[in-house]
């Protein structure tokens, strides 16, 4: 069973079915499974990621986790040991040179192109599966293994767990720096531990939408969110859902049409971020008709 | 608070910056329990070093500092702290009250979904500076003098016995700096606190005034306002013939020193409101 045979499965109009049609093949159920838990640990990272202003040295991460990943298949690794290791490498190094350092985007931008040049070496030494090179950019989730689903489960424990105890310091340093620093908040371990988080989510991301495209789950609806909460938690559930929908939806899709699910969940969040914008801008002339 | 607490900051021979390269030095000043001091010098003089000193986010670079009765510590919960800030970034939707409520819980680790302590503490100081309508406003959307009272309730919220405050008054009209400085009075002197603000322009403040700590090229004098703001006192300060001239309303012009161009610019201004 491939990807190809089943853009003949047609969809019925009862949802519930659908889905159970699907769950009947383990790589969907699968990837329902990883993309579930991917969606929820990107949403609330992510969150944390655009209040800093970090969304850039996110990005740059998962390009590092592409050396790494392309790296680990040369060596005959999982991928994913490549990812962790290379992305929360990258992530404490850019701690460690502070957070000012984090925002240096030609800095980062001149390593991020070194890294993605690095995966090309290795993957092309890795005597030219394209393949791999592919899926490592642009996600395979349909590719995802039951092994994969509890790796990815294992992490995403980790992630909840740290972003638990740290939340309320981790929040307090993100919106007020300063305070929060005199008031005897470790800013330097807190910044190693954010960027820990980051490269975690960040590398089990890649399974699901791929380094490229790593902007959609863990950067978007948390924007998306912060348009619109106003408090911290509000901000947080609302990107995990939306993070989820977009997940599902496409996952859903992809199951009818024979185009990849990373597109469908990119063009999704893309959707729900212009149509926030109109709404906003909309509502924006509604709230003062005074001054027309 | 009894007569040996009295002296809640106390320093000696403290000289501040780093062994090659002193910001200033020299200075010897007590501030006691209950006091309204303000911080006045040119940019760059150290101002902002002296609250670091204070803080224990910089060690003295000789001398000696206690706050308390004890060198300062990183994390002094006695302590409420009002950073000079930039600008709140315009699309920040997080409401006011979730800002304060840091104040008191930001610093705790864990997660507490069901603990209401720390709202109705926030809910207290923004209602002590006069802010409880803009509890629920997103942070983003308030004007700078409304900031500012969201800012100070932050450094209220944990009941501190000193507050430093870092140039509350910048980019303030003269009504809304007016309006903060009585606010700031009234908090000091109804929570019988002990405050030090930096500001550029003494003259809003002088009639509330116990002390002031005057910093400049590289010296630091202390006292009362009447004492510090004449011209012997800032011409041995300065190094350089200094005059210091009144005017009808009991504002001070420092003439003579070109960093000091902020002290008059203002006092004219103010006299239009008066």
């Amino acid at each position: 069973m491939n990807i190809h045979t089943l853009s003949i499965m047609t969809f019925s109009i009862n949802l519930l079915t659908d889905l159970q049609t699907m769950w009947q093949y383990g790589f969907m159920q699968h990837a329902f499974e990883a993309g579930t838990i991917v969606a929820i640990v990107a949403g609330i990272v992510g969150f944390f990621v655009v209040l800093r202003r970090s969304s850039f040295a996110a990005h740059a991460l998962s390009h590092i986790g592409f050396a790494g990943a392309a790296g680990a298949v040369l060596f005959g690794l999982d991928p994913i040991i490549g990812l962790l290791a290379f992305t929360s490498g990258g992530g404490i190094a850019m701690a460690l040179l502070g957070r000012r350092a984090a925002q240096r985007d030609v800095q980062i931008g001149t390593v991020l192109a070194f890294m993605l040049g690095l995966g090309v070496l290795f993957i092309s030494l890795y005597s030219g599966y394209a393949t791999e090179a592919y899926s490592i950019l642009f996600g395979e989730i349909l590719g995802i293994s039951y092994g994969d689903v509890l790796v990815t489960l294992a992490a995403s424990l980790v992630i909840l767990l740290a972003v638990a105890v740290v939340y309320r310091p981790l929040l307090f340093a993100s919106l007020d720096e300063d305070v929060a620093e005199a008031k005897g908040l470790p800013m330097l371990s807190l910044g190693i531990i954010f960027m820990v988080l980051v490269a975690f989510a960040t590398s089990i991301s890649v399974q699901v939408v791929g380094v490229l495209l790593i902007f959609s789950l863990m950067v978007t609806p948390a924007a998306i969110a912060q348009r619109f909460a106003k408090r911290p938690l509000q901000g947080i559930v609302i990107s995990v859902a939306i993070a989820l929908a977009a997940t599902w939806a496409g996952l859903f899709i992809a199951f009818y049409e024979p185009y990849p699910v990373s597109f469908f969940i990119t063009s999704i969040v893309f959707a729900l971020y212009i149509l926030t914008i109109v709404i906003e801008k909309f509502y924006s002339r509604m709230m003062r008709p005074s001054q027309a | 608070m009894d007569a040996k607490h009295s002296e809640i900051i106390a320093a000696e021979d403290l000289a501040a910056g780093y062994q090659d390269k002193i910001v200033w030095r020299d200075a010897n000043f007590s501030i006691e329990h209950g006091e309204f001091v303000a911080i006045i010098g040119p940019n760059g003089s150290g101002k902002t070093t002296l609250f670091r000193l204070l803080l224990g986010l910089q060690s003295p670079a000789d001398g000696v500092i206690n706050v308390f009765g004890a060198r300062p510590k990183r994390g002094n919960q006695l302590i409420g702290y009002m950073p000079q800030r930039h600008l709140v970034d315009g699309e920040m939707t997080i409401e006011a009250i979730e800002l304060v409520r840091l104040g008191l819980s930001g610093k705790n680790w864990g997660f507490s979904l069901f603990s209401k302590n720390d709202l109705e503490a926030a809910h207290r100081a923004l209602k002590s500076v006069g802010a409880e309508d803009l509890a629920h406003r997103s942070l983003g959307v308030l004007s700078g003098g409304e900031l500012q009272r969201v800012f100070l309730a932050v450094a209220l919220v944990s009941d501190p016995d000193l507050l430093l405050l870092d140039e509350p008054l910048s980019n303030l009209d003269i009504r809304r700096e007016r309006e903060l400085v009585h606010l700031i009075n009234d908090v000091v002197r109804s929570r019988n606190v002990t405050a030090l603000l930096i500001a550029h322009n003494i003259n809003p403040l002088l009639p509330f005034l116990d002390k002031v700590i005057y910093i400049a090229n590289g010296r630091v004098a202390t006292g009362k306002p009447k004492d510090v703001l004449t011209s012997e006192t800032l011409s041995a300060l300065y190094g350089t013939p200094v005059e210091v001239l009144r005017d009808s309303h009991g504002n001070f012009a420092v003439i003579g020193i070109e960093e000091n161009q902020t002290h008059c610019e203002h006092s004219h201004v103010e006299h239009h409101d008066l």
